[in-house]
């Protein structure tokens, strides 16, 4: 379970979270939408501890993640991220680049490695792509590399940051049928993300971030299809027009 | 260490190792400039293939760029004598530099050209610009932008290696610190000193052209 | 013009051939050296604070900023005057290293910078530690871009290589200058000498250039 009590976090000057407080349980998927700027990226990062934060706490798996003590690489295994720019690793195959973290952070052996990669990336529908360079694949294909590379580390939850804003139109129903499929498997999945319409048929529980807090917070079901405050309709209303 | 410095010597000799710089100096911006000069040529003649000097100037570029300094300039001083031609040190030298200086500007100017997107150019001519217009108002600013930095590298080098002269009797900073120094066997105390001309001569240098870029490059990228 | 090898002896032969075979050792040694510490200073720099990255890149300016002509006589200089004189391929290979190493470390510097920031972030976020991302993203990606201007520097360094013979190593162009002066027939010489240096540098330089077109894909 990830635990978010809280959460302040500034750069520099600028607060970008200003006190955030979520529970996220296991098997739930959460989505988060709101405007650019509005912080949700940010709390993904925090999550991660790629980002510090300055007040408040997050807790994932009984462990605080923000905590001197906290081995934080260690941490990460527990915690798939799949960012809007898929990042993957070029010089490296997509097989390779599915292998690389279990076998040098899990110390795997590299057939042992390979033996997971190969079935993450055939679960995502990589399967005959497995020699081919990233350079070759489309964007969505990179972007479930990417799904793939993560899950090959066995994370308890997955975090996903507006994974299809930089694809082509067309390319983005194969990713969110692929994250379709993570649900049914029943991960635990935190996606920021601006497909409403995804966001309400596949979430459990959806919240609106606005200026760094959290406007409002519920079932898809209300949130989405009966927003309660005036700032969500206004923000609903912008974006499926 | 039981050495003593003795700077006296060296500041005494102060002056003549300052026109020495001058020499450097004047040697490195004529080199530059007739280099530039012939650079235009080569990539004129290159770009529109005019044999049999399309040739020559393949030969020129590849020459200069992958055979040492030193070597051209033996070339020149020793070289040329076969042929009867006896140049000065200083003229040896310069020859040198000019040689190299083209042969590497016409690359510069070839990449500089080749950088600028082919877009730039078919917006331009909808315009109804004509082609000498088109060179004059937005491919040749646009290339001067991106050669400007290359070729200030280029200027620094050619002043870096006007040292070479100190091989053949050139009295340019490195020769008149050799012959200075040989008169009062102050060898290493002469030799810091030029070392930190060169590094002042360079930074200068270099100061200046980024000056010259702000004012000449305002707001573009 | 003459007979062209009429002059050269096998004694003579054997002569420049040792000056080949030095200028070519030399030159390895600097450009491996060079290298070495080129990626280890590149990195450091890339990865520093202002502070260091300034001081660092005043000492490296230094190097670049006095031609090398100098750095040597100064070098074999300061040690005679020290009292511990190196031999001339010593001190030639320390001054070269040196030399090399800071234009190196630009080359290398510029590698490791543009390896996007999210590149190193993906690593991370996959559990793998600051080294580990270091050795299996960052540098394996830096050091592929660089490349080509990683052939330039060392292309640039067999060039060099020749100026050593000012603290009497006896390089390629040094042996062929006493040559010179033993047959009096300076143009073929030269001509042979510009030949080996023109034989190494251009058709490395035009696979460089080769590999850079490929990479710009």
């Amino acid at each position: 379970m990830i635990n978010i009590q809280n959460v302040h976090k500034s750069f520099g000057d600028l607060e970008v979270l200003k006190g955030i407080d979520l529970d996220v349980k296991k098997g739930e998927v959460l989505s988060i939408i709101g405007s650019s700027g509005s912080g949700k990226s940010t709390l993904l990062y925090c999550i991660n501890a790629i980002e510090k934060i300055q007040k408040g706490k997050i807790i994932v798996d009984d462990i605080d993640v923000h905590h001197p003590d906290t081995n934080q690489d260690q941490l990460r295994q527990r915690l798939g991220m799949v960012f809007q720019q898929w990042n993957s690793f070029p010089h490296l195959t997509v097989l390779e680049n599915a292998a690389l973290a279990p076998r040098v952070v899990k110390k795997m052996s590299k057939d042992e490695a390979i033996v997971i990669a190969e079935k993450e990336l055939i679960h995502v529908g990589l399967g005959d792509k497995f020699d081919e360079y990233p350079t070759k694949l489309s964007g969505g294909q990179q972007q479930r590399l990417a799904i793939a590379r993560a899950l090959a580390m066995k994370p308890n939850y997955m975090l996903f940051d507006e994974i299809t804003s930089a694809l082509d139109p067309e390319l983005v129903g194969e990713v969110l049928d692929t994250l379709r499929i993570l649900r049914e498997d029943g991960m635990t999945m935190i996606c920021v993300t601006h497909e409403i319409a995804f966001a309400r048929d596949v979430s459990d529980t959806v919240a609106y971030f606005q200026h760094g807090v959290i406007e409002e917070m519920g079932p898809p079901d209300q949130v989405i299809s009966n927003p309660q405050k005036e700032t969500t309709q206004k923000f609903l209303s912008k974006v499926l027009s | 260490m039981d050495y003593e410095f003795h700077w006296n010597t060296v500041l005494q000799k102060l002056p003549e190792m300052l026109e020495g710089a001058f020499v450097t100096l004047h040697v490195s911006v004529l080199s530059m400039l007739i280099g530039i000069v012939f650079a235009v040529l080569l990539a004129i003649v290159r770009m529109n293939n005019i044999k049999p000097f399309s040739y020559v100037a393949v030969a020129w570029v590849e020459v200069a760029r992958n055979t040492p300094a030193l070597f051209q300039i033996y070339m020149a001083y020793f070289g040329l004598g076969a042929f009867g031609i006896h140049l000065s040190p200083y003229t040896a030298v310069l020859s040198a530099l000019i040689f190299i200086n083209s042969g590497y500007l016409v690359e510069t100017f070839r990449g500089g050209f080749q950088s600028i997107p082919k877009t730039q150019y078919s917006a331009s001519k909808s315009l109804g610009m004509t082609g000498f217009q088109i060179y004059r108002y937005i491919l040749l600013p646009q290339m001067f932008r991106r050669i400007y930095h290359p070729m200030t590298n280029q200027f620094v080098w050619s002043i870096l290696m006007s040292s070479l002269g100190i091989l053949v009797g050139m009295s340019e900073l490195s020769g008149e610190t050799q012959r200075l120094q040989s008169l009062s066997f102050r060898t290493l105390e002469f030799f810091i000193v030029a070392a930190c001309m060169y590094y002042l001569i360079t930074k200068l240098v270099l100061l200046a052209a980024s000056l010259a870029a702000r004012k000449l490059f305002r707001g573009e990228i | 013009m003459g007979s062209l090898f009429t002059p050269l002896s096998w004694n003579d032969t054997g002569f420049i051939l040792i000056g080949v075979w030095n200028t070519i050792i030399i030159s390895v040694v600097a450009i491996v050296i060079g290298t070495l510490l080129g990626i280890i200073v590149g990195f450091i720099r890339s990865e520093s604070s202002k502070v260091t990255n300034t001081l660092l890149g005043a000492f490296l300016d230094i190097l670049r900023s006095v031609p090398l002509i100098i750095q040597l006589v100064l070098f074999s200089t300061f040690i005679g005057v020290m009292g511990h004189p190196l031999n001339p391929f010593i001190a030639g290979s320390i001054i070269l290293s040196l030399y090399t190493m800071a234009f190196m470390s630009e080359v290398f510097r510029g590698g490791f910078d543009s390896v996007a920031a999210a590149m190193k972030v993906a690593g991370r976020s996959l559990g793998m530690t600051y080294w580990q991302t270091v050795s299996y993203v960052s540098f394996p990606i830096g050091i592929r871009t660089v490349f080509p201007s990683w052939l330039g520097v060392a292309l640039s360094v067999i060039k060099d290589s020749a100026l050593v013979s000012v603290i009497g190593y006896m390089e390629l162009l040094r042996t062929s200058d006493q040559l010179i002066s033993r047959t009096q027939q300076p143009l073929e010489i030269l001509l042979g000498v510009g030949l080996f240096y023109f034989v190494i540098s251009y058709p490395l330089s035009h696979y460089g250039k080769k590999i850079e077109r490929n990479m710009a894909l």
